[in-house]
């Protein structure tokens, strides 16, 4: 039996919900997590007569992604109605772009664990409209809709179904909320469901050009759980044909407790959409000038943003990369960088990575909310390049600047840190010391010279760590050498 | 007293502003003849709220507050503008019998401003959809001159009221003919505006591309009084245009010399009733002492009007109609075992038979295999049909049609033969399909049921339309 070889063709959908302080045709706020049906109006409620009169900031938003991604920005483009009924799309449409979106082409380059990079291609970007959202749980008689959601602004981003295997789709999805943080145009959010994602899966023989029949797989609420769920979805086909059988197109939920997909509904599959151009928007004119003036004014990209660190400060690969990861470490890393010259940068990075970051990861916060400004982390450090406090201590008053928000010099000062760097009252501690532990000096000079550290550990148990390191051991040896 | 009811509108004004007559005493004559309404034109009167309005009205003026010229003047408003307050807006459906709307339209905002008060909410086909006012859950609104006759549809209900002296003014809507045909059925002006003229804001959508709200009234001057309170831009409304506008009564009274006035040949067709030929001719004949200038002009794409209207126009509709769905507002059926049932005997019950069946014809030619075929075709055919006009609009300053091509037929008469119905639209729904301003102005009388003719005009040039339409009227 020849043993074929498999790969997966997987294109991926991603809604990503915009930032904008209102929603896309009407004026209410799209505040997350408020009192259900509060943020509504009568054009979101879908009432008899209401209007939609589209959202210039939704608009500038989703420009400026596809910019971001490279996409080709139309002049034209028009809001389409999609038709279905459901009980949280009080219009019985939801208002998308279909034939003609606003944006089509551009790419997103997925990095892979190895450090190897993938172009994935995009097929486009349009707009549209959000729906509410049912809730099935507040009680046994019946279904309730809280509309605060619905039409909220949405981007579709449509991936070609360039993915080959789940860790590219996880490379792809984690560049692509990179990107959307950086823009400042989505909050990133899975769990809120500001970023949700659908993968369109299927398996071929390497080699074979033609695609397999693929399924839809929906309800993917995290990037592992994409890669996990087109895993799995791999398997099942590449297993389901190689037993003789045969892919079925059909649409699978993904069920993250159990790890397995199962199959929806036959009825909701069947759905004709019936687009065709809402009469209630004119096409969407975008000028030439205005594209330009977003694209004048993107943020620099993480991918450019790396590699510049790395020129710029001296960065390894390695740290460029962490340190860009997110707009605000990055930014946060370049303040401070700029404000402790005295600092060298990878100092100042690693200093983040290891401190900054743990501090992050303790309390799940962002970097602004650490209590910590590049200004203050700065002042740290010029204290430790003065010879002020040694790198030890450093990390104690760090510690206390999270805590107390007061900046490294005052601490210092007030909790007499400043390091003894001073020979004559360091020699006396160490002849003190060297006095105490006789048996131990008797090693050293017998040849035993790992007991000089133990010296140093006493001197700084001695100083509460404020000696100066490298004054103790030219005293050490000084004295020991006698 | 009579005299009063019968007053136009601009004759009421004069009295109000000249303290000759209380709003309140305006108010409460018309209310009590609307009460005693045997043409079933109204679904809703206000009644208390609007003599509040009205008595608000008298003290401002009492105060001495500088008021519009139209404030306390009383009209009537179709269903399907939705207007805040104690009446709901029903469409004339069952699905809408108890939809209360928490907001103003548009128009009832600027009526608002300008001080008029809406005395009722007036009959009409369901969602604006007939050409009879048969179609309505309220049952239907008999016409004014004959009573075995229809008033015309969709705005029947306006038109009667106007016709019978319930109201000096009424807002309609017009969607493919819905306020001119029902005016020249019941010998009243009514006007559709350009489209984006007026906004749709408020307006229970049907056929969204091609519905205007527009006036109707006894006169020429009534009607380019009532345009100008709700004529304007409206950020809310997308399609609304940002158009100056004028005086539409600047031209009324300067006659028609020097106009020219064009004939469109595909509006007398052989088969055109006789009698009705000949009243329009007449009309023209009015132009032609008057010193306008005639010349046949030909719109070729007229032929495919009225596929294209009804296809456009459901297609829209089926979209417009998705949200009477039975979960937030309006019917709920009582066999709603699961959301599928919910959804289908809600809408069964809720919907009469010309809504369903528009619903589903639009619904079909919306379908993927079929959207090509009929949507977009039909989307062509209007590109060429509104070139028609411009160009024909390029010619001459207004084109003079009939409104129908006959005049008002029994009530029943056509009710199971849609084919026939539609074809009643045929002079009007191209009308909607370019977006130009019509206005029908009465036209005499055939066995004493009245004409109407049509005056089309170009792009936001309603003033043109009226001051022709105002040398027609006034010759009983
Ligand atoms: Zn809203």
């Amino acid at each position: 039996m020849s043993e074929t070889k498999w790969e997966a063709v997987v294109g991926l959908e991603v809604h990503a919900q915009l930032k904008t302080r209102t929603k896309t045709f009407c004026r209410c706020s799209t505040q997350f997590g408020d009192e259900p049906n509060s943020h509504t109006c009568p054009v979101c409620l879908g009432l008899p007569g209401a209007l939609p009169v589209l959202n210039r900031e939704a608009v500038e938003m989703a420009v400026r992604t596809a910019l971001a991604f490279g996409c080709t920005v139309h002049e034209e483009s028009i809001f389409a109605r999609k038709n279905y009924f459901y009980p949280d799309l009080p219009k019985g449409y939801q208002i998308s772009q279909f034939e003609k979106p606003f944006s089509s082409g551009g790419s997103v380059t997925a990095r892979l664990e190895d450090g190897s990079e993938r172009e994935i291609r995009l097929t486009r970007i349009h707009m549209e409209e959000d729906a509410g959202k049912s809730i099935h749980t507040i009680s046994a008689s019946g279904t309730a809709v809280d509309l605060n959601r619905c039409g909220t602004p949405l981007i579709e981003i449509v991936s070609e179904p360039d993915i080959r295997t789940p860790e590219e789709a996880y490379g792809y999805l984690t560049r692509l909320r990179q990107v959307l943080l950086y823009l400042g145009v989505c909050d990133g959010n899975m769990e809120e469901g500001s970023l949700r994602c659908d993968a369109n899966i299927s398996v071929r023989p390497v080699g074979r050009e033609e695609f397999g029949t693929r399924t839809e797989v929906k309800n993917l609420n995290s990037f592992r759980g994409v890669e996990k769920a087109i895993g799995y979805e791999m398997e099942r086909q590449i297993s389901l044909l190689e037993s003789g059988g045969k892919v079925k197109q059909e649409s699978l939920l993904w069920d993250a407790e159990r790890q397995s997909a199962r199959s929806m509904r036959s009825k909701e599959e069947a759905t004709d959409y019936r687009y065709f151009p809402d009469p209630d928007l004119l096409p969407l004119v975008l000028g030439k000038q205005w594209i330009e003036q977003i694209r004048q004014n993107l943020p620099e990209l993480p991918e450019l943003r790396e590699k510049r660190f790395g020129k710029q400060y001296g960065l390894p690969a390695r740290d460029a990369e962490v340190l860009t990861a997110r707009k605000e470490v990055a930014d946060y890393f370049e303040s401070t960088a700029r404000l402790a010259p005295g600092t060298e940068p990878k100092k100042v990075g690693n200093w983040i990575m290891a401190e900054v970051m743990a501090a992050m990861g303790e309390h799940n916060i962002g970097i602004d909310e650490v209590g910590v400004n590049p200004e203050q982390l700065a002042g740290m450090f010029a204290l430790v390049e003065q010879g002020t406090i040694s790198g030890k201590i450093a990390k104690q008053v760090f510690e206390e600047m999270i805590a107390s928000g007061k900046s490294a010099d005052e601490i210092v000062q007030a909790r007499g840190l400043v390091q003894i760097s001073d020979e004559g009252e360091l020699k006396r501690i160490v002849r003190e010391i060297l006095a105490g532990n006789q048996p131990q000096v008797e090693q050293y000079k017998s040849g035993k010279e790992q007991v000089f550290g133990f010296f140093v550990g006493q001197v700084m148990k001695a100083t509460r760590g404020k000696a100066n390191p490298q004054v103790v051991n030219n005293l050490l040896k000084e004295e020991l050498s006698d | 007293m009579s005299e009063i009811l019968s007053s136009s509108a601009a004759a009421l004004a004069g009295k109000l502003s000249a303290g000759e007559l209380s709003a309140r005493e305006l108010c409460q004559k018309f209310l009590a003849a609307l009460e005693a309404d045997g043409h079933n034109c109204l679904i809703g009167v206000r009644g208390e709220e609007a003599l509040a309005e009205a008595e608000a009205v008298d003290a401002a003026r009492a105060r001495g507050d500088k008021l519009p010229a139209t404030a306390g003047l009383p009209l009537v408003i179709k269903d399907n503008i939705v207007l805040r307050g104690k009446l709901p807006t029903t469409c004339g459906s069952k699905i809408l019998h108890n939809f209360a709307s928490p907001y103003d339209a548009h128009v009832v905002e600027r009526l608002r401003q300008a001080g008029m008060i809406v005395l009722g909410k007036t009959n009409m086909d369901e969602f604006a959809m007939g050409s009879s006012n048969e179609n309505s859950a309220f049952g239907p609104v008999k016409g004014p001159v004959a009573q075995d006759r229809v008033p015309g549809g969709s705005s029947g209900g306006s038109a009667t009221a106007v016709a019978l002296n319930l109201a000096p003014l009424a807002l309609g809507s017009d969607t493919g003919g819905s306020i001119r045909q029902p005016a020249a059925f019941c010998g009243v002006v009514g006007l559709k505006p350009t489209y984006g003229r007026v906004s749709r804001y408020g307006l229970v959508a049907y056929g969204s591309s091609l519905d205007q709200i527009g006036p109707l009234a006894r006169t020429v001057e009534d009607t380019a009084l009532l345009l100008g309170v709700i004529a304007g831009h409206d950020g809310r409304d997308s399609t609304s245009a940002d158009e100056p506008v004028p005086d539409f009564s600047a031209g009324l009274g300067k006659g028609v010399k020097g106009l020219k006035v064009g004939l469109p040949k595909e509006y007398f067709p052989d088969e055109l009733d006789k009698n009705v030929r000949a009243r329009v001719n007449e009309q023209v004949e009015k132009l032609k002492a008057g010193g306008a200038k005639i010349v046949e002009v030909s719109l070729p794409h007229t032929k495919y009007a009225i596929a294209a209207y009804y296809i456009v126009a459901t297609a829209e509709a089926s979209a417009n109609l998705a949200r009477y769905d039975g979960v937030r507002y309006g019917h709920r059926s009582s066999k709603a075992g699961d959301l599928l049932e919910m959804y289908r005997n809600s809408r069964s019950e809720g919907f009469g038979p010309e809504v369903q069946r528009r619903i589903m014809l639009g619904t079909y030619v919306l379908s993927s295999g079929y959207y090509d075929a009929y949507y977009l075709k039909a989307q062509k055919v209007r590109t060429l049909i509104t070139r028609d006009f411009t160009e024909a609009l390029g010619q001459v300053d207004v084109l003079l049609t009939p409104t129908t091509p006959t005049p008002a037929f029994r009530l029943g008469e056509l009710m199971d033969d849609p084919v026939s119905m539609y074809l009643q639209d045929i002079f009007t729904v191209t009308i909607n399909l370019a977006g130009v301003p019509a206005v029908s102005v009465p036209a005499g009388a055939v066995d004493g049921l009245p004409v109407g003719a049509q005056v089309i005009g170009r792009h936001f040039d309603e003033q043109t339309v009226l001051r022709v339409a105002a040398s027609l009227e006034g010759d009983e």
